[in-house]
């Protein structure tokens, strides 16, 4: 009888060749097919940072695993058809109107189908958070520099993961066919015509004819969930396979350095840590499908070329292209016997300009920093005051014409003229993203002296000391050797510096904080602590003792 | 003369089905036999009193006469004369003691002040003085509703008293709301005339230059209907000849269903679309989220 614990006794053999648990076994077989072992062992042991900043991407990555989840249930009741059909379900104002059968199975979906309501709505929130969530998560990328060589092809592909996202929106957007989605369908029809020359013909191919004709629903379908989401689904596997391949990119600190990885292995901690973290992602998005209503249909009704809501906006994620063509001017130019209509330059010219910067950024700062090197350590951002000044600046041209898409909004709650709005948009556009930009620079200056200052004199102990001569000084604490004239020989590294005694491991003791009560009370840390130098001062004795 | 009110009062009285209200509802005998819903109640009427009645029962023996005849064209200036002397007369005094800085003593109108009033008729008073918006605060680019100034008897005598004078259309009597078979034209009829600027959940936009298309939140049957018989401010006017009196009552009963109505899935956001979703989208949404990572973060 042999147990596991013996040591291998058949000659040449290795234990593992004969396992005998049933894990083992089924271990075997795979490991016979797949041979895929030593790859997954690799990745199991692969190493995630800890910082909570690199936990917004995974936000946008759950979210759309929620959306191909809750999809997945919509596809079953949605009917991509544009038949016209008389309602007759149990909405009562919309009883026996004539209506398409995408809205008529949307309406049917949201009142007739069990569940079906929040299912709609979560999709729906969760959709708004993956293109939140993306937004961050590159925000997150830029302000870092983490989008520096090797990972600009990785930035890249985030930023097909956003254009595609919009695209993906947008569709489902306009699928349920309803007053509010059918005014944006006619927007974007609008927005194809007005490219020069070919805008007719590109409209024409994509609605099949006229707006809005027959086809259009059923083609967005198409795109929304079977040819978009693919694509998506390869770039997120792109992405990720890119980001294990180049590894995590870290912040500066002790013990790091370009040629190491530190954090959690993905296996088991940053496993657990990431589900949990997905069930947290999920309940918030259930708890706004349940809890706050989204796109309610019913209220917009079918829609009707003749008819057009007051405030008839986008989702979020396209609102800055509704403001920007609230506040262009209404040049219309014609050029060789062609119109180029006002429409074409907020939404796009302006879109494509904006997305080729983003798209050079990477390439444009390595030009001119001359900075070819390879970076897996981060920046501060207040250690890159030019680029977190740029950063500033876009998202303050973004945010102003997001939102000028609702200020009409604006102007009805806070009782402004409409063109006001306009014409502060339109101000706001060109003066608030330089001003921000000299805010942000500002800023970051201002944070490095203050952390090469607590470098040179140490830390404001909040001690005041009154000299013999009667000079008052405050005491610093300094945060290593000093020189001669007790200015401190820290080398500024860009990376955090303590600005508070607490976070020296002063010797007052503090309670370490739980989550309801504390996990370690005072009196306890202070028994552990008198027992450690108790303990040092034994050590140091019997150590006298023995070089005595 | 009195011919016409004796067979007035023999047709008209009480519908018992509607009398929480206690309004007089003209129980024409195609309406006598429809029981509407109970929990449409109308705030401001519900304060109408029985003295007021017999006014507005006059004035529906007066619309009753004319209906066939107004059904099928607006009658602008119907003849005003049968009207109580007394309601006309006391119109007439609170006229004089708030209306006639602006607009005169002839309803004439003072340069600079207010416009004039001849031909305007009672429905526009009324829609003007109940919501508050007369007599107004100062000169704008809109007039804002607030509080009403009059009572509704007061807002009536006013309405009558202006009325006379030249005529115009008047405020309607009865139930104004339709056959509840009729909601969903009401609602094609309300997406087709009205959403484009009170929004579709009647919540009011912006028009240009501080303008605003209001909120129909408060708004009262008879608000709405004398809204589009006369056309304050930017509104257009919808004559009896553009949506017809039946037509006006489905947008009527469309619009105050639709103010009753709980928002299904949750909380409504104020049923203004993807800008409120937006916001909540970044605020519980992405700032729970980013509470949640930050806490992960302080774990690790």
């Amino acid at each position: 009888m042999t147990t596991l614990n013996e040591a291998p006794t058949v000659k040449g053999a290795r234990r593992f060749d004969k396992p005998r648990t049933p894990q083992g076994k089924a271990g075997k077989f795979f490991e016979e097919r797949l041979g895929l072992a030593g790859g997954l062992r690799k990745q199991l042991n692969k190493v995630f940072p800890d910082h909570w900043s690199f936990m917004m991407g995974e936000i946008a990555l759950y979210s759309f695993i929620i959306l191909i989840l809750t999809g997945t249930f919509l596809t079953f009741f949605f009917d991509a058809s544009m038949a016209e059909v008389r309602y007759d379900g149990s909405y009562v104002p919309l009883q026996g109107v004539e209506m398409s059968r995408a809205y008529a199975s949307t309406l049917h979906i949201s009142f007739d189908v069990r569940g079906g309501l929040i299912l709609r709505q979560i999709h729906h929130w969760a959709a708004l958070l993956f293109m939140a969530a993306m937004t961050i998560h590159m925000f997150r990328v830029f302000f870092t520099g983490a989008f520096r060589k090797p990972r600009e092809l990785n930035w890249l592909i985030g930023l097909g993961l956003i254009t595609l996202g919009l695209v993906e929106g947008f569709a489902g957007y306009s699928l349920p066919d309803d007053l509010l989605s059918g005014t944006g369908l006619r927007i974007a029809e609008a927005i194809m015509q007005s490219i020069p020359v070919i805008g007719t013909w590109v409209a024409f191919l994509a609605f099949g004819g006229k707006f809005p004709g027959t086809e259009i629903i059923g083609r967005l379908y198409i795109v929304h969930v079977l040819l978009v989401p693919g694509i998506l689904a390869g770039l997120i596997g792109a992405h990720m396979a890119l980001l294990i391949k180049q590894k995590h990119t870290e912040f500066p600190g002790p013990g790091k350095s370009e040629h190491t990885v530190s954090g959690e292995r993905m296996y088991p901690t940053y496993a657990a840590k990431a589900g949990g973290f997905f069930f947290i992602v999920f309940a918030v998005c259930a708890a706004l499908g349940g809890l706050a209503q989204i796109n309610p249909i019913w209220l917009y009704g079918p829609y009707n070329t003749a008819q057009v809501s007051a405030g008839s906006q986008p989702d979020f994620y396209i609102g800055f292209l509704d403001g920007s063509t609230r506040l262009f001017p209404s040049w219309e130019i014609r050029l060789w016997h062609h119109t180029i209509p006002a429409l074409f330059w907020p939404t796009i010219v302006l879109p494509g300009i904006l997305f080729t910067l983003a798209g050079a950024y990477p390439f444009l700062e390595a030009k001119l920093t001359k900075d070819r090197a390879k970076h897996h350590l981060l920046q501060r951002p207040r250690d890159v005051p030019v680029r977190t000044g740029l950063g500033a600046m876009a998202i303050t041209f973004y945010g102003v014409l997001l939102l000028s898409g609702g200020n009409d909004l604006i102007a009805k709650a806070f009782d402004i003229s409409l063109n006001a709005m306009t014409w502060a948009g339109r101000i706001g556009m060109l003066l608030a993203p330089p001003l921000a930009y000299v805010i942000a620079y500002k800023a970051c200056i201002g944070l490095q002296r203050h952390d090469r200052e607590v470098l040179e004199h140490g830390i404001e102990t909040g001690i005041i000391k009154r000299l013999p001569n009667g000079e008052f000084i405050e005491i610093h604490q300094p945060l290593g050797a000093v020189d001669d004239h007790g200015h401190g020989l820290l080398e500024y590294a860009g990376t955090p510096v303590p600005k508070k005694m607490n976070k020296l491991g002063n010797p007052q003791t503090a309670r370490v904080k739980g989550f309801f009560r504390p996990v370690r009370e005072k009196a306890e840390i202070e028994a552990e602590l008198a027992a450690l130098e108790q303990a040092e001062a034994e050590r140091a004795a019997s150590q006298r003792e023995l070089t005595d | 003369m009195t011919d016409d009110t004796v067979d007035a009062d023999s047709d008209l009285g009480f519908d018992p089905a509607v009398s929480d209200r206690d309004v007089p509802t003209a129980a024409r005998a195609a309406r006598a036999s429809k029981a509407p819903s109970s929990s449409r109640g109308g705030g401001l009427r519900s304060k109408v009193s029985r003295k007021v009645s017999s006014v507005l029962v006059l004035i529906g023996a007066l619309a009753a006469v004319g209906g066939g005849y107004s059904l099928l064209a607006p009658s602008s200036s119907a003849d005003q004369t049968a009207l109580s002397a007394a309601d006309v007369e006391t119109g007439r005094q609170l006229y004089e003691s708030s209306c006639i800085t602006c607009h005169g003593s002839n309803l004439q109108g003072v340069q600079g002040r207010g416009p004039s009033l001849i031909g305007v008729g009672s429905a526009a008073t009324y829609f003007q003085v109940s919501t508050g918006r007369m007599p107004a605060a100062g000169q704008g680019a809109t007039n804002n509703r607030k509080p009403a100034k009059f009572n509704e008897q007061q807002t009536q005598q006013i309405a009558a008293y202006v009325g006379s004078v030249g005529g115009g259309p008047q405020v309607p009597t009865g139930d104004l709301r339709g056959n509840p078979q009729n909601i969903s034209d009401g609602g094609e009829l309300f997406r087709l005339n009205c959403a484009s600027c009170h929004n579709f959940a009647g919540k009011g936009a912006p028009l240009s230059a501080g303008k605003v298309a209001p909120s129909l939140n408060n708004a009262t049957d008879l608000q709405l209907y004398t809204a589009m018989l006369s056309g304050p401010e930017n509104m257009p006017v919808f004559s009896d000849n553009q949506i017809t009196p039946d037509q006006k009552k489905a947008i009527i009963d469309y619009i105050q269903n639709l103010k009753a109505s709980k928002d299904p899935g949750g909380a409504g956001l104020d049923r203004i679309g993807p800008v409120s979703e937006g916001l909540l989208i970044w605020t519980a949404g992405l700032g729970v989220l980013m509470v949640a990572i930050l806490w992960i973060g302080r774990k690790s």
